[in-house]
């Protein structure tokens, strides 16, 4: 935004302030992250940069840290515990929060602000809260699928850990699709209805393909919340299910190593990838949407 | 013109026979609609919004459910058929075109659903653009269209399923002037080609007139009258179908009398003779319509009157006079531009007179404002 000419003196100093008030706010909210990515190349094994660090002397950075999370079996577990995780809760999440955004957009649904408000309170409740109580009602579900269906312990640790995931997805996948719902136009799946296709014809044909950046935008949002979750695994997994965050929040406690800042800083890449991918979708859908008659 | 006499209820491919519809269990949106329609009919439901007329359509089209009464297709009560088995073709008011899919995908998808093979699809799909003039269009996509021509595409998609029942929600609602005249003989002409039976919904006088065999004109819930655009316009049965359908002189007064057809109708201290149409008996209150191209400047008819003259406005080939005529200001005389034609002054006096024939007294309602 360039300033217009016949701005006064005290528009000119806004201006010039705002722009550096911005940019301070950014640098408060990015250089934290920013912080450990050059720690993490360090030839040294100490959570401080170096004297060598700063003079750039031969061996003071290094790749180690990152040959040693790709190939040290601690980590390699926990990045495949961490997906094995994530992707089927991502799955169970997108399948009931898109069914649930299609039910409560439809203005005929009694109560249907209730249902919305319960159902995006795993968002909202304070994380360790529905840790606990999900740690009381899956201990149960445990024992019942361990001792009366006969399920073998791991397995059952990771039944919960994903059912767990599940529902803190599924209120980011409702607000997502509700959102792309808000535009559909219903005449649309009348349309389809008068031409003879059936309801589950009209949804795939006709809705799905229009509100799928809100589906993938949800399913993104849920499988960025299992990968990073750290509350509810300690509470209720164990070391059979043990993921990324739970390696490093372990690992800080108890053996302080680089390694932990090369996973850290992956993580913050893969984040970085997803969130662009989720741009580039949010603008496909507008373009779709701005070109949509009426 | 098709003509009442000739509706029997063997001959009505679509019958509503005494429809209720209510959305919230106490106030009726329709009420008792009782309606036939013969194959290959053009019937428009008009009616000013919040008349029940677009209801009806969708209970036809199934979208909505009746809560009294049948609805009848080809014979058959179509209540417990859902909308994808009761193979009708709708045009909507938005065109509601998959934005997703090109024009010819949207043409080929109700044909996918029917299982066709695809030649026999594209065999169609091209056959029903070039029938609305856009057979270069089918891989462009709707947003590329312009307002027309995705009207084009929804009529070509309502039709190209071979459908024998279509249905049209305002479907000009959108388009400006011109292209709306337009589209209304294209889709006459679709309808006169192909002897579908058409059922059009619209707030639109003019739309219902140019396009309609019959036109059923909807208020409050009902039929107010079911009849073709002549009749409509010349010989109103209620006063709320005089006043809806064009121009329409009015006056309320209370029947004197009646002798044979005609009613004398006392308004203020003039009593004038009017055909009773729908007046009541003596006593009653009625109001009287006469068309403004039915008056004329003179003392030549059954009834005359004098009137002040309020405004005059030059419309090239007639003048349109305001007159304040018994009271009622608002009164209009629409006077040829003839060489021998004597045009009265604003401010002036005059006579103004009209056959007893052309004067209707119909109900009296306060409604029709």
């Amino acid at each position: 935004m360039a300033l217009p000419p016949y701005a006064s003196t005290g528009q000119k100093f806004w201006h010039y302030s705002f722009r550096m008030l911005c940019a301070v706010i950014f640098f408060f909210l990015v250089a934290p992250i920013f912080a450990i990515i050059p720690l993490s190349f360090s030839g040294g094994e100490y959570f401080t940069y170096t004297e060598e660090m700063l003079t750039f002397s031969d061996g003071a950075y290094s790749l180690k840290h990152y040959e040693d999370a790709l190939t040290n079996p601690e980590w390699t577990t926990a990045v495949w515990n961490s997906f094995r995780i994530a992707i089927p809760a991502t799955m169970i999440a997108v399948t009931l929060g898109t069914l649930a955004a299609m039910g409560l957009s439809q203005s005929h649904v009694p109560g249907r602000r209730a249902i919305m408000a319960i159902l995006i309170s795993p968002m909202i409740v304070p994380l360790i809260i529905s840790a606990l109580g999900m740690f009381f009602f899956y201990s149960q579900l445990g024992n019942f699928l361990e001792d009366t269906v006969g399920l073998s312990q791991g397995l059952v640790e990771y039944i919960k850990v994903v059912l767990a995931h599940s529902v803190l997805g599924v209120p980011f996948v409702i607000i997502t699709v509700t959102a792309t719902l808000v535009g559909f136009d219903r005449s649309l799946t009348r349309a389809a209805a008068s031409m003879g296709a059936g309801p589950v014809r009209t949804f795939f044909k006709v809705q799905m393909p229009l509100i799928l950046p809100g589906v993938i935008s949800g399913a993104l949002f849920a499988f960025i919340t299992s990968f990073d979750e750290v509350v509810v695994i300690t509470i209720i997994g164990s070391q059979k299910v043990q993921t990324l965050p739970w390696q490093m929040f372990v690992g800080l406690r108890e053996q302080i190593s680089l390694t932990i800042l090369a996973v850290a800083t992956m993580m913050v890449i893969l984040s970085i990838l997803l969130l662009a991918t989720l741009e580039l979708l949010r603008r496909r859908n507008e373009r779709i949407r701005g070109l949509t008659p009426g | 013109m098709v003509t009442e006499t000739s509706m029997t209820d063997s001959s009505a491919y679509v019958a509503f026979d005494g429809v209720q519809k209510s959305y919230d269990g106490k106030t009726l949106v329709v009420k008792d609609l009782n309606l036939k329609i013969e194959k290959g009919e053009f019937v428009t439901m008009l009616g000013p919004s919040g008349s029940g007329k677009t209801t009806c359509l969708m209970m036809l089209a199934g979208f909505e459910t009746a809560t009294h009464g049948q609805i009848l297709l080809d014979g058959v009560s179509i209540n417990n058929i859902p909308p994808h088995k009761r193979g009708i073709g709708m045009v909507f008011q938005n065109y509601a075109l998959f934005p997703h899919m090109t024009v010819g995908e949207n043409l080929s998808f109700p044909l996918e659903v029917r299982g066709m093979d695809k030649s026999t699809r594209q065999d169609k799909v091209q056959r029903a653009l070039d029938m609305v003039r856009m057979g270069e269009f089918g891989s462009r996509r709707p947003a590329q269209l312009s307002g027309g021509q995705q009207q084009r595409i929804a009529v070509a998609r309502a039709l190209v399923f071979d459908a024998e029942l279509v249905l049209m929600d305002e479907p000009l609602g959108a388009l400006d002037k011109q292209l709306r005249e337009e589209m209304q003989y294209e889709i006459k002409r679709i309808h006169e080609n192909l002897g579908v039976t058409v059922v059009y919904v619209t707030h639109d006088q003019s739309e219902a007139l140019t396009m309609s065999d019959r036109i059923a004109v909807f208020d409050d819930g009902r039929i107010q009258q079911l009849a073709g655009p002549s009749e409509l316009y010349e010989k109103p049965e209620t006063s709320f179908v005089a006043q809806f359908i064009g121009e329409n002189n009015k006056f309320t007064g209370r029947v004197e009398e009646l002798v044979g057809d005609v009613a004398h109708v006392s308004v203020g201290d003039t009593t004038i003779k009017a055909l009773a149409v729908n007046c009541g008996g003596k006593g009653d209150l009625s109001q009287l319509s006469i068309r403004p191209e039915r008056v004329t400047i003179g003392e030549l008819g059954d009834n005359v009157v004098d009137a002040k003259v309020c405004e005059l406005i030059y419309l090239g080939d007639h003048i349109r006079c305001r007159l304040d005529v018994l009271g009622n200001d608002e009164f209009v005389v629409k006077v040829p531009n003839a060489s021998n034609q004597k045009v009265p002054e604003v401010g002036g006096e005059t006579s103004i007179s009209w056959s007893t024939q052309d004067c209707r007294a119909l109900d009296h309602a306060e409604v029709a404002a």
